[in-house]
Formats: C-alpha cells, structure tokens, sequence
C-alpha cells in the first residue's frame, strides 16, 4: 500500500502541474484555430502573469483574490498591444513570416524584461501569499494527501474553464470566435467584426496564461523571466496532443503532460522528463494526426 | 571533371573571396576573434542551406534542425577524442562521419515523422529537437567523455579557413547541382502541390525522406566544423533557439534560394556579433533587445526575405 499511495500523490502532483499547463495550453490552441499561428510569445506572457503577480503581493500586499482580477486584467492588456502591434500588420503576409515574428516578439519579452531596469535576469522567490498546509485522506487503505495549494490550483483552474465554455459556447463572442476560426473570409461577410474577435481572443488567451503564471509562481515559488519557454513549448505540445483548436482537447492534452512529467520524474530520472512528452506526441500524432479529439482531417 | 568545368565561374569567385580573406587573415588586420566568427558564417550558412533545402525547396517544415546541427557536431568531436585523429588530415573523414550519422538519424526519424505536414510536421521536429537535446545532457551516462551537462571539452581545434572554406562551397555547389537536378525538380514539385505530385508518379515519402536527409546531413557536417572550431560543445547550444536561428537565415534569405541563405546568413551573424563590438560595455545587455525588433521590422518590411521581389503584404 506504501507504493500505491506514492504512485497517487505523484499523480496529484502531476495533476497540479497539467493544470498550468492546461491553462497556457488553452491561449495557444485559441489563437491557432483562429490565426493559425504558433505564437510563441505566450510562454512569455505566462512569465508576465508571475511577474506581475509578484509585484502586486509583495510591493503592494494586495489581497490574494485582487492579484488574480489586476494580474488577468494586466496580461490581458498585454496580449492586445501584441497582437495589434506586432501579428497585425502581418495578417495577410505567409504565415512563416508571422511565426518568425512570434519569435521575435518572445525573444524581445524575454530579453526586455531581463534588464536590470526591468525585471533583471535573477531567480526571484515567489512570495506565497498563505502557508502551505496539507489534509490527510485515506480511502480503502490508501494514505493520500492533498495541500491547500493544490486545491487552490484545482479550484481556480475549474472556475476559469468554466466561465471560458460560459463564453466560448453561450455568447454572441464565442460564437463569433468559433466561426472565425471556421472561415475567416465567410465571416467577414456575415458583419462580424474580424479584427475585434482575433483581439478578444489574444485577451482571452494571455488572461489564461496570466492566471497560469500566478498559480506556478503559487506552486513553484521561485520565478524568473525565462520560465516561460519550456512550459510555453510543453503547452503547445499538449494542445497538438489533444487536438488543436480544441479547446477541452487542450485541457486533457495539459494534464497529460503534467502527469507524465511528473511520474517520470519521479520513476525514472528527472533529465528524462522532457524527452517522454515528444515520446508521447509522436505516437499520438502518428496514429491520429488531428490530435486526441481532432476531428478527421483529410490535409492537415 | 565535368562538375568543375560546369561550376567554373562559382569556382572562380569563391578563389577570389577565399585569397581576400586569406590575406585579411595571415597579415593580421582582423583580430582572432573576428577570424573565428568568419569561420563561423561559412558554418551557419551550410547548415542553414540544408534548411533551405528541406523547408524552402521542399516545403517540409522543420523546427528542430539545430538537433542535426548537434549530432554531427557530437559524433565528429567524439570520434576524434576517441580514436585520437588530431590531425587535419583526418578532418574530413570524421566531417563525414558526422554528416553521415546526422542524415541516418533524419532517415530513421524521419520514415515515421514526415507523414505529417505543415505545423504537426513543425511540432513534432521540435520535440525531435527536445528529445536530443535530452539525450545530450545525458549522454555521460553512456559515455564519460560526451560530457553530459557540464559539457564536452577538450575537443581539438582542427577547423580552419581553408577546410571550412573548401567543404562549404563544394557542397553548396553540390546543393546547387542536386536542386536542379531530377530530384531537384521532384522536391521542389513536392513543395508546390504534394498530392499533384503524387498523382504524376512521384514518389513523394522517398524524395521528402530524401531531402530530408540530405539537408540534415549538411547541418551535421557544420556542426562537426563547428565542433572543432570552438573546441567545447554544451546542450544548450543545439537547442530550439538555435534551430530558429536557422529558420531566420532561410526565411530572410527567401525561401528556397541559396544565393539569398548565403547573403542572409552572413548579415544575421555579422549583425548578433556586430552589435557586440559596437556597443559599449555596459549597454551589451540591450543586444536582445534590439536584435528581436529589428527582426519583427524586417518581416514587416519585407515578408518574403530580404532579397524577394515581393514587397509589403500580399
């Protein structure tokens, strides 16, 4: 019984993990379905999400629920000058161009933020904003533990993806952004306003990716302006795992990457764990190209 | 004999550009340093062609080329520290070695991954390029010398002008035969309209494993060179952030022209070190900030490469 408890509390932790990973998961699959653009400049607004986190707790000791709305509100912002400044003006240019940019913009984020004016390049300690306590269960023989932070990232991921399905499936937005990502030119000519929807969508998505950067910080308490690339391309496998464009897809795709990092962390070596997600994703995209819940694509 | 008379003028301009930099050299009027980063273009442009070749005339997109770049750098260095070939004679036996091991990884890798297209083909590169740069840091497990993550040291520096100059414009010339070639116009069929391809008989898996392999042994040769010009390797040198770096060489130079890979790679690399000495000391940490703006500019300014035709939007 003493393995089989080990087995679940690093399922727990993998779970924990997948959440943020879930979040940041979901801004990528967004924006793919709507711009088909990799846009990896939103690893870098998960980095933004910590960081402003981290100014709001401990320069401003702002309460813990205010951090969540300013840090969302802030990334949010953040994700539409990007987009307007930066993928705009290359809406209609070859989509390798765009991608280019969103290396461009993430490299500037990166290394913007790391001056010593800005952000600097150090380790910063994340400032948790209560004590870690933990409550013991057992169920049919079986010890388990769950702590208050990993409720606290099970509930807020929960809330957040509830009231994304609330806007992406019951509002008049939401039925716009899904059918911009169906056919943009169709659309346009239904009166839908194109460039408002691709800017909700970049907000929607950095607001995720904001939240995500709290909960890590929360959860790994240790944050610095380039945590954002490994867990930036992890999500991005993740939504490719589950489907692209898919939004619970995404959501699955974040959990499982967070599980098996973990299990293989702690079974195996953690070097490997970054190794078994390509593992992972090459039989996935090689026995179903279109992702876990992808639709039949017949080119993809 | 044929390939030289036919190549004869390209020949003859890579003589003339090989004395200039010769007598740049041995009088000493660059420094060692900006000998080293001359060396050094040659080396990012021959990897960054078999991008071209792969991504540009292809069109099989790849975001993970930097893990070929890697392995041939890893097998070059690890055969000469193991079987103690320090000595330049030696050198492009073990410059094919690299080149060779590179283009066999792509061949295996590549059987199941090139199925897939566009940005599933992107993605699952990169995690390729994850995947090897996993197995770098652990590669002191298997053996000691490869160094793991601290890095392999003590590589001999066997890479100079003349090798890396002779290599990189025989197989850049080859590259330029082979693109216009048979199989030249079947890859670049491929890249136009795949299943059109198919249909008028071309075997589509074989040529894109071809090209793909084919690219990727360039990139292994390059690193092999560079392994030997910098005589240490780490990691985190082949990473996603280096396969990018090839990308912006290819796509500023437009895609699938090697011309423009060549005028590309030495701007991009006379530009990241440029900006090293022009800058003073203590604003160095502005690089990366003004090299990623100046890079979303360019794209704006000019979304089919620097050298295209084509301007703006559309």
């Amino acid at each position: 019984m003493e393995h089989a408890s080990y087995i679940i509390s690093q399922v727990i932790n993998g779970l924990q993990l997948g959440a943020v990973y879930a979040l940041i998961a979901l801004g990528y699959t967004m924006v793919y379905g709507i711009l088909r653009l990799i846009n990896f400049a939103h690893g870098d607004i998960f980095m933004l999400g910590a960081f402003f986190a981290y100014f709001l707790i401990s320069r401003f000791g702002t309460p813990i629920y205010l951090v969540f709305f300013a840090t969302m509100a802030m990334c949010a912002l953040a994700g539409y000058f990007m987009e307007k400044i930066a993928y705009k003006p290359l809406r209609n240019a070859p989509r390798i161009s765009l991608l280019i940019t969103a290396v461009g913009v993430s490299l500037f984020l990166e290394y913007f933020c790391s001056l010593k004016a800005i952000f600097t390049p150090d380790y910063i300690g994340f400032p948790r904003p209560f004590e870690v306590s933990a409550w013991n269960f057992s169920l049919g023989g079986i010890d388990f533990s769950f702590t208050n932070v990993q409720v606290l990232i099970f509930a807020i991921t929960f809330f957040t993806l509830a009231l994304l399905y609330l806007l992406v499936y019951r509002t008049k937005q939401g039925t716009a952004m899904r059918a911009v990502s169906h056919d943009q030119e169709t659309v346009a000519l239904m009166g839908i306003n194109i460039d408002h929807t691709v800017s909700l969508t970049f907000m929607v998505g950095a607001a995720l990716a904001g939240v995500g950067g709290i909960l890590y910080g929360i959860a790994y308490p240790q944050i610095n302006v380039f945590m954002g690339i490994m867990p930036g391309i992890k999500s991005f496998i993740a939504a490719v795992l589950g489907g692209i464009g898919i939004i619970h897809g995404a959501v699955v795709g974040g959990l499982i990457v967070g599980v098996s990092e973990v299990i293989v962390s702690a079974f195996l070596s953690s070097t490997y764990r970054d190794g078994v997600i390509f593992v992972i994703l090459l039989i996935v995209l090689l026995v179903k190209p279109s992702g876990l819940f992808g639709k039949r694509i017949d080119k993809v | 004999m044929k390939f030289f008379l036919e190549s004869r003028r390209l020949i003859l301009l890579a003589a003339g550009i090989y004395i200039v930099l010769k007598l740049l050299f041995s009088f000493g009027i660059v420094s060692e340093y900006i000998q080293q980063i001359t060396i050094y273009v040659f080396i990012v442009v021959l990897a960054a062609t078999g991008l071209n070749v792969i991504y540009g005339y292809t069109g099989q997109f790849s975001l993970g080329h930097a893990a070929f770049y890697g392995i041939g750098a890893y097998t070059s260095a690890y055969l000469v520290k193991t079987l103690g070939l320090d000595s330049v004679f030696a050198l492009p036996a073990t410059l094919l070695a690299g080149g060779i091991m590179a283009g066999l990884v792509a061949c295996v890798i590549g059987i199941p991954i090139l199925r897939l297209r566009d940005d599933f083909l992107g993605i699952a590169t990169l995690g390729f390029g994850i995947l090897v740069r996993v197995f770098f840091d652990n590669s002191d497990r298997i053996s000691e010398t490869l160094g793991g993550s601290r890095g392999f040291t003590g590589i001999v520096k066997l890479t100079n002008l003349e090798i890396t100059f002779v290599v990189t414009v025989f197989l850049l010339i080859v590259t330029r035969n082979l693109i216009s070639s048979r199989y030249g116009l079947f890859w670049r069929c491929i890249k136009d309209d795949e299943t059109a391809s198919a249909s008028v008989g071309i075997d589509t898996t074989r040529m894109k494993l071809m090209a793909f392999s084919y690219g990727c042994f360039l990139a292994g040769v390059a690193g092999a060179l560079y392994a030997h010009l910098y005589t240490f390797l780490h990691p985190s040198n082949f990473d996603f952030l280096r396969s990018i770096d090839f990308l912006i060489i290819v796509i500023l130079g437009g895609m699938g022209n090697i011309a423009g890979t060549i005028w590309a790679g030495v701007l991009w690399v006379g530009f990241i070190e440029g900006l090293r000495i022009v800058l003073p000391s203590n604003v160095l940490d502005l690089r990366w900030v003004f090299i990623p703006l100046l890079l979303i500019m360019l794209m704006m300014w000019r979304p089919y490469g620097l050298m295209s035709k084509k301007k703006g939007n559309g």
